[in-house]
């Protein structure tokens, strides 16, 4: 198990500069935040396009005090293996390479390039900050965005489930997988900090649900709460695939029973982008959330 | 010869303060240091003072109003900014 | 050593102690990597191989590999090299100094496997150098010079060097190569303080954050500032490498008895030796011929070519490549700034055999359009009707 991470864990020091052009209450821009905290300066960001090749503002300046590559949209996980054997030639073994891309860029451009990576096993760490849609470009649907979600493309719902990416990554027996959210912000650091001191080499992959304010259509101070809700209505769950088991972790481990959890219609009702649906639709929500807990149960007994 | 890399700064997008329309107003008698507001900050506007309570950086916050939100002593309120009004 | 192009290529990357090569297969280039792959798999090279799943994923794991200070190399050939496209201009724009061997060869569709050179040219606006190799042994000295090229502080831009499909990459020929310690004078160990994008934790950066437009063009123009000094930069690392050698290296152009030629045929590439013999044998016959073949297609070597045709009557550009709705790719070009009369001709497409006749008939063709005052935009030579 990931051992706690308290907030005493994480340094004062700031890696990501105030100032960036994040839009207020990014879950992106706080993710990162964290995540450079428990890396530390020796880390090598690669970003495709994304909100947070935009979040960097306007050369000559940057937030960012780590050294950043910014890369074609579908080949985040390529260029971070380019890097891993540049630096495993050169004997940097101290400097970690942290690939940081979007779902757009993960489930859909970049995908052949990072089950290539997986497959490959190179040696680095992967973030997926997942918005659940193209929200760079305005909120178009992605395969990452959940079925019944309204985005631009897809205005009177989306037809299709939402994609998983983590479980197609653990189908490259990889030796990390983990979920995590933004709004536990912790336990995603947690999860970093072991994938980053593993002493198997390979590749780690974390896939971040991040709340986006304007993508999903709530106020910007609501980030949190809707990141909770999302795990504690278990629509999204928390785990780690690591020695070929899986384990939940932080607030899911207690919601493998239903009634532990909080209602669906809690984390629907307050987004905009589900504004939209009948009774009937929260009701075929529900039953899929309950689906994906089955699901997870068999796998965790399996395993 | 035009330099290649953007070199690390505050604001590189401005005073993103500016893009405020509610401001965190933290209470100190209420403040209990427990840093929950740092933690959630987005942007890293909340510094830790001397003495270990919170402090917030205006230049940059851009008020988001997540700090308030998670705050377990309420010792954040959002202010509505009055026009033409100085921020601080 | 008896060696085909392709393996030229892998030996000159070898003996140019390349430490990132990240490469896919695609025919006919497929040997250069294989070869590569074995040369560090037995430890004969000290490099990292990343058996990427697709070109886009090489070009991004060289770029990414350099902006770490690593010597990089791929290799490719046309559908390839168009699926990579995408970051062949990364590069080039990011101007990282990459090499590529771009094993020429007919786009699909319909399927091809033969020679044309539409494929390299392509990529012509990707601020690349682009240089094009007459045979084996320049393809193995070309893999060496391309690394001194690119990594030279003065241009730090990425080069690629095409060779014909099969006439060249599976022809085996006597290729010289050089001494160990030669090459190590020749090509210093890549210092990553000298390139302008590198990725160091002691001295944190970002590159490639947006860029309005106060800023693009002046970043645009240093390049093409770039590119101005790489004509400087091509000749001394051309010459410097015949001191070495001991060999007489073309350099931006090779001129074969154009001196007093009547008739100059300008070509790239392969059959560029054809042509030659065409000349020998016009020349023969009374007709004062001569031949310039490009060996650098970017930065386009315009003064040398102006230098090589100004005594000619005509200039008979041979194209083995095709813009649609514009020509002959480099019978478009050279009609920007040659004052001569022009003929251009298309010829050898899809891997069409173009032999030493067809080139004595292009030049015959050329003089006779020359005296008539015959206007036309262009001849395909050896169209079937």
């Amino acid at each position: 198990m990931t051992a706690m991470f308290s907030i005493k864990d994480l340094v004062e020091e700031e890696y990501t500069l105030p100032g960036n052009a994040s839009c207020p209450g990014c879950a992106a821009a706080l993710s990162l935040r964290i995540a450079l905290k428990v890396l530390g300066p020796k880390t090598i960001l690669v970003v495709p396009a994304s909100c947070i090749s935009v979040i960097q503002g306007y050369y000559p300046k940057t937030p960012c005090r780590v050294p950043v590559l910014n890369v074609a949209f579908a080949s985040t996980a390529a260029a971070g293996s380019g890097m891993v054997a540049a630096l495993d030639l050169k004997g940097k073994s101290d400097v970690k390479v942290l690939c940081w891309a979007g779902d757009g860029g993960t489930a859909d451009i970049g995908l052949q390039a990072l089950s290539g990576a997986a497959e490959r096993n190179e040696n680095m760490i992967y973030v997926c900050y997942d918005n659940e849609a193209y929200m760079n470009t305005g909120t178009q649907r992605s395969g990452s965005t959940p079925r019944a979600a309204a985005t631009t493309t897809t205005v009177t719902g989306k037809p299709e489930r939402k994609k998983s990416v983590p479980e197609i990554m653990v189908a490259h027996r990889m030796p990390y997988v983990a979920t995590a959210c933004a709004a536990f912000p912790l336990d995603f650091a947690g999860k970093l900090r072991r994938a980053a001191s593993m002493p198997l080499r390979g590749l780690k992959y974390i896939h971040l649900l991040s709340p986006c304010p304007p993508g999903w259509r709530f106020p910007a101070e609501k980030t949190i709460e809707v990141g909770r809700l999302a795990v504690m209505t278990g629509f999204w769950i928390l785990y780690e695939w690591v020695d070929g088991r899986y384990n939940l972790t932080g607030p899911s481990k207690g919601l493998l029973d239903k009634s532990k959890r909080r209602p669906l219609r809690d984390y629907l009702s307050i987004q905009g982008r589900f504004g939209h649906l009948t009774e009937k639709d929260i009701e075929s929500l529900e039953e899929e959330v309950e689906e994906q807990w089955k699901d997870f149960a068999r796998k965790m007994s399996m395993t | 010869m035009m330099q290649a890399l953007s070199k690390p700064s505050e604001g590189a997008s401005g005073l993103t303060g500016m893009w405020r329309i509610k401001r965190p107003l933290l209470d100190p008698e209420k403040c209990n240091a427990c840093m929950l507001c740092w933690l959630y900050c987005p942007e890293g506007t909340i510094a830790r003072r001397r003495g270990g309570k919170p402090s917030i950086v205006y230049e940059y916050c851009k008020g988001c109003g997540i700090c308030s939100e998670v705050c377990p002593s309420k010792a954040i309120r959002m202010l509505r900014r009055e026009r033409g009004a100085p921020d601080r | 050593m008896l060696l085909t192009g392709n393996h030229a290529v892998a030996y000159g990357v070898r003996d140019a102690a390349a430490e990132v090569i990240a490469a896919y297969p695609i025919t006919p280039q497929t040997q250069i990597v294989e070869k590569l792959a074995e040369f560090v798999e037995k430890g004969q090279m000290r490099a990292r191989y990343v058996r990427v799943e697709s070109e886009h994923s090489a070009m991004a794991a060289c770029i990414a590999a350099e902006a770490c200070g690593a010597r990089s190399f791929t290799a490719t050939s046309s559908q390839g090299l168009l699926y990579m496209s995408e970051v062949v201009f990364w590069a080039g724009l990011g101007r990282f100094p990459v090499t590529m061997a771009v094993v020429t060869r007919t786009l699909a569709p319909p399927w091809s496997i033969w020679n044309e050179h539409t494929d390299i040219l392509s990529q012509r606006d990707a601020g690349w150098v682009i240089m094009m190799c007459e045979n084996a042994q320049e393809a193995y000295d070309t893999a060496i010079q391309a690394f001194r090229i690119a990594e030279d502080e003065r241009l730090l831009q990425p080069v690629m060097y095409g060779l014909d499909a099969f006439t060249i990459s599976h022809t085996a020929e006597e290729v010289d190569l050089l001494e160990k310690g030669d090459v190590e004078g020749y090509l210093p160990p890549l210092d990553p303080k000298k390139l302008r994008v590198y990725m160091d934790p002691e001295s944190p950066g970002t590159f490639g954050n947006l860029v309005g437009p106060d800023m693009m063009m002046e970043m645009r123009h240093s390049i093409k500032e770039a590119f101005e000094r790489a004509r400087e930069v091509i000749k001394g690392a051309v010459k410097e490498y015949e001191r070495i050698s001991g060999r007489r290296q073309a350099g931006l152009i090779e001129e074969y008895k154009c001196r007093d030629a009547e008739v100059v045929i300008v070509t790239m590439g392969a059959s560029s030796g054809d042509a030659k013999d065409a000349v020998d044998a016009l020349r023969e016959r009374g007709v004062r011929a001569g031949l310039v073949r490009l060996r650098v297609i970017r930065p386009l070597p315009r003064e040398e070519i102006l230098e090589a045709v100004k005594g000619a009557k005509v200039v008979a550009t041979v194209d083995r490549d095709y813009s649609f709705g514009y020509g002959g790719i480099l019978g478009g070009e050279l009609a920007g700034f040659v004052k001569n009369t022009m003929c251009r001709f298309v010829a050898g497409l899809g891997g069409r055999d173009l032999t030493p006749e067809d080139f004595q008939g292009i030049a015959l063709k050329a003089l006779d359009v020359a005296e008539k005052g015959e206007e036309r935009e262009e001849f395909w030579w050896g169209l079937k009707r």
